[in-house]
């Protein structure tokens, strides 16, 4: 470095002096620059003397003595606003064309700030950068060359194809320092300059991805890196690391990627923890692509579930999630359930979500994804997220063979502890939906339970009550009972205790209270009808239960309003406001026939709400073409969240005798639901 | 066409990339096991309100972890990487993409530059010389890249600048000496 020059220069300078006077301005004009950028130095970006300060930064870029322009340079690079940068980009770019090493690699560095804060000004640096790899300037400021190089080929993809041709150069460059001989400058363990093996390492990386051409060029480079490098010490295995993701990025040949795949179960294997974590981190990315070859390492990263450090769990976590496939489903599935057991609180909730796909994609049975329900909801049941309650009652429903052991399990449970909100929700429902089945003991599964209707009302009544139940169970609750009327013959009991709840001080229970006291006592005719088992639901795009749509306008029959129907009309909350309106953008849709049959039509009008043009409002009409009367007409229709088509029921009495029947309305004219 | 419409593609994919992807230390923080903090160095502007919160947060944060747990951890989107050296944390945020296992080994870089120089440091050294403390950290690292991989090229850098202190003290110190000669002349003679 040519510093010592400059520095007995500048004593000398001051020597000449031939007054006090003199030396003083002398020092003033050297120094005091210099005090003043280090005050700069120590202020904040945010400081209102900023723009004053571009000026003496200016100065010092341009000053005689490298230590006070590497000082702005410093000072603009860390910390340089856009408006700074802005108007000393130029003195920087001029920098980076001196033979003074010292300052290049600083003025450098201070580009890739400028272009961080101002990338319209990346061109202007290209020019500078025409031979910053050549090897006369070997060693001094390759580092930061690179540097300079990768950020500009991160932020502009001309750049990138500008500087793709120098693949060769950089290729050679990391064969010299792998190949070339002890420096002591710039070892590290027996390792030549680990930081920019690195570098190069990250550069290759941007330039060979997406490009076959580059790829092929760097892949025995890469391949030697990843045989030859020492791995005993954490430097090795960083540059280790950073060959790996360059070639899991670019287009490299199948052995090259086994290779990357394995050093990372090697990784896996490495009693440094930190190796650890960057290995399971890693093969996250890549399992995807590689899924195969991340396969082979499955106990190796199942075994990271019970490592102490919290960031290694969760990436051995979402890792297993990412593994499991139908033929390791029961294996995982008891690792991760013994993980959901002991895990952190932070984690219980993703870990039950995964748990819950994991089965519903692969369970081998319906009895081992029940008992697998079953056993997430008891051990982690408060942690489980709100919108698991109504798949997991979808999921319930759709197992017709499974419903008396579900609900007897359920019922169990509810036994044990009821402060699980979650698992309390989908009890409450299942009772109240199968509670006829839990009283029959119809249990195949295991061993059926003897339990009274009195005590399972006892047990939905003592939910109403306790303080753990939040407003949202007891609901689920107060419905459970109702449903029960028409499947125990305790009526009296439950007449009771929905009377009561209908003076109750939350008043969506009060709603609720109220409304089924008016089955109970005016509509009672349609009550069996409205409470009976629920259809199975089919499996929408969004995975949700099917909805019931409220339906608005005049008929001359009675149609219930059927927001409360007790079934999973519960908060799906993600859904908003539209849970009871079907949504849609129209202009005049053409009325249609939903249903044509035995002398009993059903049309359907659209017209636009009122004040909100998006919700339409669908009238029916209903007509009775045959001679005689059709009396206690119901009309019920449920409509997925998806797609707008209806599946229908309807009973009345004719001619004195009940008719049922189950219709599907497929027909809705494209315009209702575009 | 066909390739035109290729290399729009590996466009957009590269601009997104380019989007997420940041390659930079963020800030370097230095902290007793008190929780007393010794340096602190910044390469994204932030209010000081802003600075004075992520010290905290962080250093309570780094402060529980248990020996047997790894160096890195993730923290807002940042993930930090940290090493306690005797009485010290010697702490790093970088951005996702970077390479946390050579993050490590700048940081043991710097606590070499800062060993070489005090000649066993210790954090009494950098509690007393925490400019010069600063002075090693800005000949190595600069807008939070390393500048300079060769120790003995840094610690250069540093004797020289610290030459050039001494000879400045030194002026200085004959300056202000000649001036009190002056002044001594006219003041001290009594009335």
């Amino acid at each position: 470095m040519p510093a010592p020059i400059r520095l007995r220069e500048l004593i000398r300078t001051i020597r000449t002096a031939r007054t006090q006077a003199e030396e003083r301005e002398m020092i003033q004009k050297e120094f005091i620059v210099e005090f003043g950028t280090n005050a700069i130095h120590s202020l904040s970006e945010y400081n209102h003397f900023y723009s004053s300060m571009i000026q003496p930064v200016k100065s010092d870029l341009n000053h005689s003595t490298q230590y006070v322009q590497g000082l702005a340079l410093c000072t603009l690079g860390c910390m340089g606003s856009s408006e700074m940068c802005r108007d000393l980009a130029g003195e920087v770019e001029k920098l980076l064309k001196t033979s003074n090493s010292y300052l290049r690699k600083k003025a450098a560095l201070c580009a890739v700030h400028v272009i961080r804060k101002v990338p319209e000004l990346m061109e202007m640096f290209l020019p500078a950068t025409k031979n910053l790899l050549s090897e006369k300037n070997h060693g001094e400021i390759l580092h930061t060359s690179v540097v300079l190089l990768t950020e500009m080929c991160e932020r502009s993809p001309d750049m990138l194809s500008h500087f793709r041709k120098l693949v060769p150069q950089l290729v050679r460059i990391l064969k010299n320092l792998i190949m070339s001989g002890y420096s002591p400058e710039h070892d590290v363990s027996g390792i030549s300059d680990p930081f920019l093996q690195v570098r190069i390492l990250r550069l290759l990386r941007i330039l060979g991805k997406g490009d076959d051409d580059s790829s092929e060029a760097m892949n025995d480079i890469l391949a030697q890196v990843a045989t030859n490098t020492e791995t005993s010490k954490n430097v090795g295995n960083a540059i280790l690391y950073e060959t790996v993701l360059t070639i899991m990025d670019i287009k490299s040949e199948s052995g090259l990627r086994v290779l990357a795949i394995n050093i990372l179960g090697r990784f896996l294997l490495n009693n440094d923890k930190n190796i650890r974590y960057v290995a399971l981190t890693s093969l996250l990315k890549t399992v995807q692509t590689d899924h195969n070859a991340v396969q082979r390492h499955r106990s190796t990263i199942v075994d990271c579930l019970k490592d102490l450090d919290v960031s290694i769990k969760r990436r051995a976590m979402e890792l297993s999630f990412a593994l499991v496939n139908g033929n390791n489903i029961r294996g995982m599935m008891k690792e991760l359930l013994y993980f959901l057991d002991s895990c952190d609180p932070d984690f219980k909730a993703d870990c039950a979500s995964g748990i819950f796909l994991a089965a519903e994609k692969y369970a081998p049975s319906k009895r081992w994804h029940i008992d697998t329900i079953m056993r997430v909801l008891t051990t982690a049941g408060s942690y489980v997220r709100d919108d698991s309650v109504p798949n997991l009652i979808q999921l319930i429903t759709n197992s017709v063979e499974m419903h008396a052991y579900t609900v007897q399990r359920l019922y169990k449970a509810l036994l044990d502890d009821i402060s699980q909100q979650p698992l309390v929700q989908v009890a409450s429902w299942c009772i109240g939906e199968y509670g006829d089945l839990l009283v029959s003991g119809q249990c195949e599964e295991e061993e059926p339970i003897q339990v009274s209707e009195d005590e399972v009302l006892d047990v939905l009544e003592g939910l109403l009550v306790s303080n753990l139940s939040t407003p949202v169970t007891r609901g689920y609750s107060l419905t459970a009972i109702m449903k029960l009327s028409t499947r125990f013959s305790s009526m009296n009991r439950i007449k009771k205790v929905v009377s009561i709840y209908g003076s109750s001080i939350d008043v969506e229970l009060q709603q609720r209270a109220v409304e089924y006291n008016a089955l109970f006592k005016k509509y009672d005719h349609m009550r069996p009808a409205l409470l009976e088992r629920m259809p199975i639901m089919e499996k929408t795009a969004t995975n949700g239960p099917a909805e019931i749509v409220q339906t608005n306008g005049e008929t001359d029959s009675t149609i219930l309003d059927t927001k409360h129907l007790p079934s999973i009309t519960q908060p799906a909350s993600q859904v908003g406001q539209c849970n009871y309106h079907i949504c849609f953008c129209f202009a005049g849709i053409p009325p249609m026939t939903a249903y044509n049959k035995n002398g009993l039509k059903i049309e359907f009008t659209f017209e636009r709400a009122n004040p909100n043009p998006n919700i339409a409002v669908i009238t029916i009409h209903a007509t009775n073409s045959t001679e005689a009367d059709m009396t206690e007409f119901v009309f019920q229709a449920a409509v997925p969240k998806q797609q707008l088509r209806m599946r229908v029921k309807l009973t009345y009495t004719h001619k004195g005798s009940p008719v049922q029947d189950l219709a599907e309305v497929n027909n809705f004219p494209p315009q209702s639901w575009q | 066409r066909e390739r035109e419409r290729e290399r729009e593609r590996e466009r957009e994919f590269i601009m997104i990339f380019t989007f997420s992807c940041n390659l930079k230390m963020q800030f370097m923080l230095l902290f007793s096991r008190q929780g007393k903090l010794r340096l602190q160095k910044w390469y994204v502007p932030l209010s000081d309100k802003e600075k004075k919160k992520i010290t905290r947060e962080l250093v309570q944060t780094v402060l529980a972890r248990k020996p047997k747990m790894c160096s890195f951890l993730e923290w807002r989107d940042l993930k930090i990487v940290y090493k306690r050296y005797a009485s010290l944390y010697f702490c790093c945020a970088i951005e996702d993409q970077d390479n946390e296992l050579i993050t490590l080994e700048i940081i043991h870089r710097y606590v070499e530059l800062l060993d070489k120089y005090f000649g066993s440091v210790c954090e009494l050294d950098i509690i007393f010389n925490f400019e010069k403390a600063y002075f090693i950290l800005d000949e190595f690292l600069l807008g939070g890249e390393a500048q300079e991989t060769s120790k003995k090229n840094v610690l250069k850098a540093i004797e020289q600048a610290d030459l050039l202190q001494e000879v400045s003290n030194h002026i200085l110190w004959q300056c202000s000496k000649n001036l009190s000669d002056l002044l001594g002349n006219h003041i001290a003679t009594p009335q």
